[in-house]
């Protein structure tokens, strides 16, 4: 664990050190993806990115909150809100890295073995 | 929207003569390797009005068979999370 922040800026220079693009089209292009699936999201679409994971947006109904400074209750209207599905490819990638190093500490959960 | 319906939108966003869709396919896939190679080495993808992916550390805990209730350890783990961010929060209430 680096503990290091990644940002658009990084992206773009990945991209133009992949296609031979300049670093301004390079950052363009990023933008654009971005651009382009938060339009989806925007009209409620879903967007699925194979290996990676998918975004989707729920509905989410009225409910009754406080305003946790006076106490006094206030309707949260209804509203939408993204979710972030990880695919199992990220989740696997994520934890064959990061916790390689820990892997002998603790048993390995393994499905019950049909035969047993 | 699938990846290579994005693709597909991003191509035509750019009619440059250069470009072709293997061009479009690979700033693409550039984009989400380098999010989960920066996950997978711990680090945070901070996309201002986007949102912030990062990764959770899950404690070990006794788990049950659903099928049996035998119990049984599952190791600790990571996992990603997603944090919208303003804008796009706000662009998804709007209208």
């Amino acid at each position: 664990m680096t503990g290091k922040t990644v940002t658009r800026a990084d992206l773009a220079e990945a991209v133009f050190r992949e296609v031979g693009l300049s670093r301004n089209e390079s950052a363009k292009l990023v933008e654009s993806v971005l651009g382009l699936i938060t339009d989806s999201l925007a009209k409620s679409e879903s967007v699925k990115i194979s290996s990676f994971g998918s975004f989707s947006v729920r509905m989410k109904g009225q409910r009754i909150g406080r305003n946790p400074k006076t106490g006094e209750e206030v309707p949260i209207l209804p509203r939408k809100v993204l979710v972030f599905r990880a695919s199992h490819v990220l989740k696997d990638q994520i934890n064959g890295e990061t916790s390689a190093d820990e892997a002998d500490a603790a048993p390995e959960y393994s499905p019950s073995d049909p035969s047993s | 929207m699938t990846k290579s319906e994005l693709i597909q939108r991003l191509a035509e966003m750019y009619p440059d003569p250069r470009l072709y869709h293997r061009d479009f396919e690979r700033v693409v896939n550039k984009v989400f390797d380098e999010i989960s190679a920066a996950l997978a080495r711990g680090d945070r993808v901070e996309l201002r009005g986007f949102g912030a992916f990062s990764v959770r550390a899950r404690g070990e805990r006794v788990g049950r068979n659903p099928r049996t209730g035998e119990s049984v350890n599952v190791a600790k783990k990571h996992l990603p999370f997603f944090k919208t961010g303003k804008e796009l929060r706000e662009r998804i209430n709007q209208g």
